[in-house]
This record gives C-alpha cells, sequence and structure tokens, in this order.
C-alpha cells in the first residue's frame, strides 16, 4: 500500500501523450489526407472546372448562342428521346432478371449473372461494332429488314437506341439482385400464403423494399445512357441533325475548332454527372440500408 | 443421389415469365450480337487473320493499349488505395464531397472529359503550359492516353477496397498491436493481404474498362498512326474502311481478352472465398 | 508480474466509462471482471493492455509505469472475443506472428519461431493443425488459436475479452476446465473479462464484480456469494429476493411487524431486505416470520419455485422448496430467511429487479 501512496499524486493526463494503436499519427494523417485533396483536384475536379471554363471564356452570350444553333437543340432533343427508352427497356429487363434470379434458385445463377454484367466488360466500340454486323445493310437480317420494310438500322435512330441499350444493360439489374437476394423470399412467401397473387406480391412487397435501389439503378442508367459515346458514335453514321446525340455533337463543334460550343453543351453534360452524383450520394446517405451492400458506382 | 433437377420449387409465381424474358432479352441484345463478331472472324481465312495480329500498326496499337492500360490501373491501385484508406479511416472536413466526387469518372461522359483532359494538357492549357517550356508534352502522346485512362479507372480501385476496409474489424489490427507489431507492419503485412483481393479486383477492372476505353483518349491521344493510336479507334478506321472482317478481327481479340480478365476476376474471388471464407 | 490499477479514470467524449477505479493483481493470479455489459469491465481490460489510454490514474506491471508505454511495449497477451485471427496466415504463422515481428535484436531464427509455434500448438492440443487456415477451424479451435498466439509472445499479463462468449455452452465448458489447466500449467497474471457469473465463479481465484464503472466487491467465489457488501452484488451473483423493511431498535420490520431478524448492526431506518431464495425455513404462522399469499408455483427441476405476495400485491418476493415439501399445497406460506442482509435505503440506490433474467438462469446452485 506504501507504492499506492508514492503514486498517488502521479495522475497526469495521459490520453493526450498517446495515440490509439488503430490509427496513424497526425502528421502521417494530414499528408495523407492531403495527398488525396491534391490527386483528386488534380485528376478529377480540374477537368470538370475546365468544362465550364472553357464554355464561358467568350462569355456568357456566347455560352447560350449553341443552344439556339439546330444541331444542338437536335442532338438534345435525340439524346432525350434515346434515354426515354432504353431507360425504360432496362428497367423491365432489370426487374425481371432480378426476379427471376433472386426469387429462385436454380442452377446456372451465378453464370447468368456474369453473362448479364457482360456489357460492361466489352469496349464501346466493339459494341458498336456488333451490331453493324449483325444488322448492317450488307448482312443478313440487316438487308432483309431495308429490302422489304424500307427499316434502317445501322446509322440511324434504332441503332443509337440499339447501342444505347447494349452500354447501359447490366446497371437495374446489378443494382437489384445483390439487394433482392440479401432480403430473401420469406416476406414474398408470406403474401402468396395470405392469398396474393404474384403480380400483388411484386407490387405491395417486393417493389417497396427495393424501390430505393431500383431508382438508384435508374439513375446510374440515365446518366450512362445520355453519354455514351462509343458505341453511339460508331453506330450513329453522324447525320446531323438526324442520329447525333449531344456527346457526339460535342465531339462534331470540337472537331470544327468550335471550342465554345463544344464546351457549353459538354457543360450540359457536366452538369447532368454532378446532379447524378449529387442524388447517387443523397440516396446513399439517407437510404444506405435499403441499397445493395458493397454495392456502389460502375 | 437425387435425380437431377433445374431449379428447387418454390410457391413464388412468375419464374417462367421472368426467366424466360431474362433469357430472350439476354440472347437478343448481348449474346447473339457477341457471337456474331466471333463469327465474322472466321470468314476471313487463317491467313488473313494472322496477317491483321501480326501487322505492324495493329502490334503497335495493341502494345499502346496494354502498356497505358496496365500503368494507368497500376497507378489506379497506389491512389486508389490510398483515397479508400483516407475516405473510411479519417474524418475532415468534406469527407462526403470527396467521397461523391470519386465516382464523378462514372457520371460524366467520355466525351466531356476526353476534350476538358485535351483543353487542360494541350501546349497552351493550363497544366500543358507548364510543362511546355521544358519540351514535354502530354496531350498528343502516350503521356496524355495514360492521364485519361488514370481518369475514368480511377474510381475501380476505390470502390473494390473501400467497403472490404469498412467492414475490417479493429480486433484484427487491435491483436497485431498487441503482438508487438508497429503500425505500418500490422498495415503492411495484416491489412493489405486481406485487402489483396479487393485490390486485384479493383485492379482487373480498371485495366479491363481502359483496354476498352473510346472517348476520353481519342480527343487526347491526337491519334498519330503507330505512335498514339489505340486498338478501338483501329476497329473504327477499318469500320470506315469497310473492311469489316478486319475490324471483326481486332474486336474477337480484344473481346477474348475481356473474358480472360472476367475469368480471372471471377477465380480472385472464389479463390478468396475458399481461403478466408467468413471468418 | 504483479499489476497493480490505481485510481484509473475513463472518459469518452465526456462520458464517464471508469469512475477511480483500484486494484491490486497478485503475480499469477486469475483474475475475472464480472459485470453486466456497460460497467466498464471490458473498458478496463483494454486500458490495461494499453489498447486505451487513462483520462487519469496510472497501472503498474510490477515496478514500472505501464501507462506510459504504448500497447507494442507493453508485452501483454490478449485474446479477443471474436479470435481476431489474420485469416490469410496459417496457424503456424499466426502463433508465430508475435516472435517474426520482433525488432531483429531480439528475434528468434526463424526455426526457432517454428518450433515454439509447434510446441505451443501441443499445449493447447491443437497438433497436427499448423498448415490449416484459420477458416478451416471451428469456433473453438479458433479460440485455442488465439490463446496460444498470445502466449507465444512470452507475455507480462495475459487479458482476455469474453473468452468464451461466442462459443455454444458445451465447448464453453470445455474450455474453461482446459484454460484452468493451461494457467495452472504456465502460471501467468491473467485477468478474463466475463458476463457470465458460472464461469467467473469456476475459473476465477478471485471475482472482480463492476458496476456503472465501479468496483463493487473484489473476493473469491465464496466471498461475493457469501458475503455481497453491496445491493447491486447481491442481486447481481446467484438468485436473490428483496423486500423492503424498516430497521427499528435492532430490530426488522416489515411494514408493522417485526421478521424476527435481528440486525444490531444496520442503520435505524427504512431499508432493503435481501436472501436467497433457497437459504429460508418455513415457520408456523403467528409473529417474527414472513408471510404471504402463493400467486404462482412453479417446478424447477428439484425444486419448487413459490412466488408469494407480501402485505396483499404489495411485494413479491419468491422462494425455493423441495418439489416435495408438504406446504407446497397451502394457500398461505410462512418463513423466514436463514441467511439474510439488510441493506440502507441509501446505498439501495441500485433498481436491483430490474437486472436481467440472465441472473436468475445462471445462478450457481448449492453453495
Amino acid at each position: 500500500m506504501s507504492d499506492a501512496i508514492l503514486h498517488a499524486g502521479n495522475t497526469i493526463d495521459h490520453e493526450r501523450d498517446f495515440r490509439s494503436p488503430v490509427t496513424e499519427s497526425l502528421a502521417v494523417r494530414a499528408v495523407l489526407i492531403s495527398l488525396t485533396f491534391v490527386l483528386l483536384a488534380l485528376f478529377l475536379v480540374l477537368p470538370l472546372v475546365s468544362v465550364f471554363a472553357e464554355a464561358l471564356r467568350m462569355g456568357f452570350g456566347q455560352y447560350l448562342a449553341t443552344f439556339s444553333n439546330a444541331d444542338a437543340r437536335a442532338a438534345i432533343w435525340l439524346t432525350l428521346l434515346v434515354a426515354a427508352i432504353a431507360v425504360p427497356c432496362n428497367l423491365v429487363f432489370g426487374v425481371a432478371a432480378a426476379w427471376a434470379i433472386a426469387k429462385y434458385r436454380f442452377r446456372g445463377r451465378a453464370f447468368l449473372i456474369s453473362l448479364i454484367d457482360l456489357p460492361f466488360s466489352v469496349s464501346p466500340v466493339v459494341a458498336g461494332l456488333v451490331y453493324i454486323l449483325l444488322l448492317g445493310s450488307n448482312s443478313v437480317i440487316g438487308g432483309f429488314l431495308l429490302e422489304n420494310f424500307n427499316v434502317r438500322i445501322i446509322f440511324a435512330v434504332p441503332g443509337v437506341v440499339l447501342a444505347t441499350i447494349f452500354v447501359t444493360f447490366p446497371f437495374i439489374a446489378r443494382e437489384l439482385i445483390p439487394l433482392m437476394q440479401e432480403q430473401g423470399t420469406s416476406e414474398e412467401e408470406a403474401s402468396i400464403s395470405l392469398g396474393a397473387n404474384g403480380w400483388q406480391t411484386f407490387w405491395y412487397v417486393t417493389l417497396p423494399n427495393v424501390k430505393w435501389a431500383l431508382l438508384y439503378g435508374v439513375l446510374l442508367c440515365n446518366a450512362r445512357a445520355m453519354g455514351e459515346f462509343g458505341a453511339v458514335s460508331v453506330l450513329s453514321g453522324k447525320l446531323r441533325g438526324e442520329t447525333v446525340t449531344m456527346p457526339l455533337q460535342v465531339e462534331l463543334f470540337y472537331n470544327e475548332y468550335a471550342a465554345v460550343a463544344a464546351f457549353s453543351l459538354a457543360s450540359v453534360l457536366a452538369g447532368l454527372a454532378l446532379v447524378t452524383l449529387v442524388i447517387k450520394s443523397w440516396l446513399e446517405w439517407r437510404y444506405a440500408d435499403q441499397l445493395a451492400s458493397g454495392v456502389r458506382g460502375h | 443421389m437425387a435425380q437431377f433437377r433445374f431449379r428447387e420449387p418454390s410457391i413464388i409465381p412468375g419464374f417462367r415469365v421472368t426467366f424466360g424474358f431474362t433469357l430472350f432479352w439476354l440472347f437478343l441484345i448481348v449474346i447473339i450480337p457477341i457471337l456474331g463478331i466471333y463469327y465474322r472472324t472466321f470468314e476471313l481465312d487463317w491467313a488473313g487473320f494472322t496477317s491483321i495480329v501480326t501487322g505492324q500498326r495493329f502490334l503497335a496499337a495493341l502494345r499502346l493499349s496494354f502498356g497505358a492500360s496496365l500503368l494507368a490501373a497500376m497507378f489506379n491501385v497506389v491512389i486508389g488505395v490510398l483515397i479508400a484508406w483516407v475516405l473510411v479511416r479519417y474524418t475532415f472536413p468534406g469527407r462526403r464531397i470527396v467521397d461523391a466526387i470519386v465516382d464523378l469518372p462514372f457520371a460524366l461522359p467520355t466525351a466531356v472529359a476526353g476534350i476538358a483532359l485535351t483543353a487542360i494538357y494541350a501546349p497552351n492549357g493550363w497544366v500543358g503550359s507548364l510543362f511546355a517550356p521544358h519540351g514535354i508534352r502530354i496531350a498528343y502522346t502516350p503521356i496524355g492516353i495514360w492521364i485519361a485512362l488514370v481518369f475514368i479507372g480511377l474510381p475501380f480501385v476505390v470502390r473494390s477496397v473501400q467497403p472490404v476496409l469498412e467492414d475490417f474489424s479493429t480486433e484484427i489490427e487491435e491483436a497485431s498491436a498487441t503482438l508487438g507489431a508497429s503500425r505500418l507492419r500490422t498495415i503492411v503485412g495484416v491489412m493489405l493481404p486481406t485487402l489483396l483481393p479487393a485490390i486485384l479486383t479493383g485492379f482487373a477492372l480498371a485495366f479491363a474498362r481502359a483496354v476498352g476505353e473510346y472517348g476520353s483518349v481519342i480527343f487526347i491521344a491526337g491519334n498519330i498512326p503507330r505512335q498514339t493510336e489505340i486498338l478501338p479507334l483501329l476497329i473504327v478506321f477499318r469500320l470506315e474502311e469497310f473492311n469489316y472482317a478486319g475490324a471483326a478481327a481486332i474486336a474477337a481479340v480484344m473481346l477474348t481478352v475481356s473474358f480472360l480478365i472476367l475469368l480471372a476476376i471471377n477465380l480472385i474471388q472464389s479463390w478468396t472465398y475458399r481461403r478466408f471464407g467468413n471468418v | 508480474m504483479e499489476v497493480s490499477i490505481q485510481n484509473v479514470r475513463k472518459e469518452f467524449e465526456r462520458f464517464p466509462a471508469l469512475h477511480d477505479v483500484s486494484l491490486d493483481i497478485r503475480s499469477g493470479e486469475l483474475i475475472a471482471l464480472l459485470g453486466p455489459s456497460g460497467s466498464g469491465k471490458t473498458t478496463l481490460l483494454r486500458l490495461i493492455a494499453g489498447l486505451d489510454f487513462p483520462t487519469g490514474g496510472a497501472i503498474y506491471f510490477g515496478d514500472e509505469d505501464a501507462s506510459r508505454k504504448s500497447v507494442q511495449e507493453r508485452n501483454v497477451g490478449f485474446v479477443f472475443q471474436h479470435y481476431a485471427l489474420f485469416k490469410h496466415m496459417s496457424v503456424a504463422d499466426n502463433i508465430g506472428y508475435g516472435l517474426k515481428v520482433r525488432p531483429s535484436r531480439t528475434r528468434p531464427p526463424k526455426a526457432e519461431i517454428r518450433r515454439r509455434a509447434l510446441e505451443l500448438l501441443d499445449l493447447v492440443q491443437l497438433s497436427g493443425l499448423e498448415k490449416r487456415y484459420p477458416s478451416q477451424l471451428s469456433g473453438g479451435q479458433r479460440q485455442r488459436v488465439a490463446l496460444a498466439r498470445a502466449l507465444a509472445i512470452e507475455p507480462r499479463v495475459l487479458l482476455l475479452d469474453e473468452p468464451f462468449g461466442a462459443l455454444d455452452a458445451q465447448v464453453r465448458r470445455e474450455l474453461r476446465r482446459w484454460l484452468r489447466e493451461i494457467h495452472e500449467a504456465t502460471g501467468h497474471t491473467t485477468v478474463f473479462v466475463t458476463h457470465d457469473q458460472e464461469e467467473a465463479l469456476e475459473l476465477a481465484d478471485r471475482v472482480v464484480v463492476m458496476s456503472q464503472g465501479r468496483i463493487e466487491q473484489v473476493g473469491s467465489a465464496d466471498d461475493v456469494y457469501d458475503q455481497p457488501n453491496s445491493p447491486f452484488v447481491y442481486g447481481f451473483i446467484g438468485e436473490s429476493s428483496s423486500l423492503p423493511v424498516t430497521v427499528e431498535k435492532g430490530q426488522v420490520w416489515l411494514d408493522d411487524r417485526s421478521i424476527g431478524l435481528t440486525a444490531k448492526d444496520a442503520p435505524e431506518g427504512s431499508a432493503q431486505l435481501y436472501f436467497r431464495p433457497h437459504d429460508v425455513e418455513l415457520v408456523e404462522g403467528g409473529n417474527g416470520c414472513i408471510v404471504g399469499t402463493v400467486a404462482a408455483s412453479r417446478r424447477v427441476a428439484g425444486t419448487r419455485h413459490v412466488e408469494l405476495e407480501i402485505g396483499g400485491a404489495q411485494h413479491r418476493v419468491e422462494i425455493e422448496l423441495p418439489a416435495d415439501h408438504p406446504a407446497v399445497g397451502r394457500s398461505r406460506v410462512a418463513f423466514r430467511p436463514k441467511k439474510w442482509k439488510v441493506f440502507p435505503q441509501s446505498s439501495g440506490a441500485h433498481p436491483l429487479r430490474r437486472q436481467p433474467a440472465e441472473i436468475v438462469e445462471l445462478a450457481p446452485t448449492g453453495t
């Protein structure tokens, strides 16, 4: 006990002298955080800022003038039209695929998921090429359609839509599948056992459980649909005012040295990207528990 | 041994409709068109195929596409792990914004990224003008291509590593510390090996994306034959020449590589699961 | 190695987790920190290990002020509740890790590390599993590996945080016996945290009962069960019944009746009477006893638990009778506690009966 008395006055505030064994020193943390800021500023923020800076270089009047250009307007309308077709197509597909894969156990499920993800690993240019080979005017199907119905797919709006559907194919399905797998089937089984039919079960039970994930998927799908360049570029034929979407019009302006027009139109797409990011972050923050865990982005 | 059964019985209705529609749409939009590439490639005889895939221009583009993609994906691993670490482990003002900004390359259309990067790194651009007086050109050289590929690949490693790091139990780090390991030792010896599968997955995704990337690269590349021409651009040139078989041959090579990368990712994941389980 | 904890305080962001805790642990002793969740027992263990740092006070290992050292320098063996094995390393690599990460001056050669690992694997009865990975082991085996890994660094103190918490009851009992054997074989000063009183009473040389960031009592299993020094300990360890009483002239009164118990040392005034439900004797009515109406009666193995309403429905107490006791059929029962304790109301601030039901379920029988 004499020891205890000896040390009794020794109650210094130790806490400040030590750091937790599971973190780094303040200096290391400061350096790493600063490095992150510098890297992101250099690689991500700078390009974004430059879009707006270049667009406004000649003043606001020039910026607005871009949007009275007939080609630019046509491009904006076509982009909206393409997204309005492609997103619902993938929405229906995504929901059907997620229902089939998540609510039943059958052989080859994992393989089916890999196949659905396939378009993510195909170069956009290759994605465009596959349709040219399959549906171009010198192919069997494309020639048949052109001769008998006078329908052109390649170098026309249908081709642009097809390319967009291809590159955005997995977006909604891959948000829904993991979430619906996590949720299991007990709620659906309860609903069926209470006398609901399949459609009622989907509408009243499943859909409310996945609505935020669905919105999340639609958001990402839409962003990509409006912004796709490579696949659309190969398939569109770039007929001004007809098959040119916004990203393609940006390229056309840029290659004609109409830099301000190119960046002005690009700024609209960049704005769309920012809005997408804001809504996406908000969904992740507000409804993290109702999105598939560990699945983000792409 | 039980009788072969395609699916477990279930009382939930709708399997035939949804499964049937899924397969139909999948085949229509994805599988049949992709198989068409290989079909078209077979229209070439072997000599024709080899002459394409050994041509000087093709080989130069192949080297450039794969080389730049590899270097970009490696750089993405380094900064991706750093960014994921900072986002998960530290709290600082603006963390949520930084987290959101990481996804910018996913959200920003590639063509927009392409012209923006070109504007910055061109000899008269914000960054390019800093280097131009020293005789260093960034845009219209392989360095510019590398920068564009870093840009589009950046989120992959971050987003692969982040959830694994979030789930990492601090008990493991504390165990290492109580056994006498320094902080650096704990990070290198215990944490990084656990993150390795996620890092490899992120690397493979970033690499696959970089090899196929078109929009953000073509503006900054300058597209000088045999110097800054990437594989997807070569496909576009073949198409403009109406050389469909030639385009298909290049595409077949790229597709095959994509499939191999996909296979590698799946192997990494199943290996991880078997080895580490869910301890 | 003796461990001395002196006036340790810990606050988490102004929220006090430990108030002025002092404890002396003798060399080679096996000590249990026992308490409900939130009592501060794990916090205290982590402070000893150096995983957290005290807001005030000091911790001595022998004569050395350990609270000035980082966790790496303290050389403690810590066994985590969820094992915290390195899943990318084999069992042998896990065990040898603490030796491998030593600075080269003190690091044993590779062959020696391996020999030590195999030796420890033998000690924890897992010989032959050195090439396995943690995912290939059962929960009990993982816990043994975790212990071997902690022992490998020849720790000055061995600390275990709820070591058997994640295991099922059967494995838990086996490992308990085995831990006692290991402790006797190695002689390490050992501190373990548990909320399971059966585990604490059976295993430990001394039990430290904690509640709300304070040490309530330190003593042997007999001490804390037979001589609880606070209402909390009485309620937490084993089963107990309590009644509000008054102490007047050295006698214990329930409402306005004397119940025949003499409490000479207790201060006058309102108090709380505690007794063990099985430590009662039945008496034939009249004065000097507690009389209650039978409200419920349940057969539990060899005994019958009888719930009595005392003084109308104001108070309820439970007593245990042999299953075949003749009094079982009656509607009124009169009894007197054989062993009991009276705590003045002021110190009985703990809302006792709100303690979770686990107290009752896990109570040891006998004593």
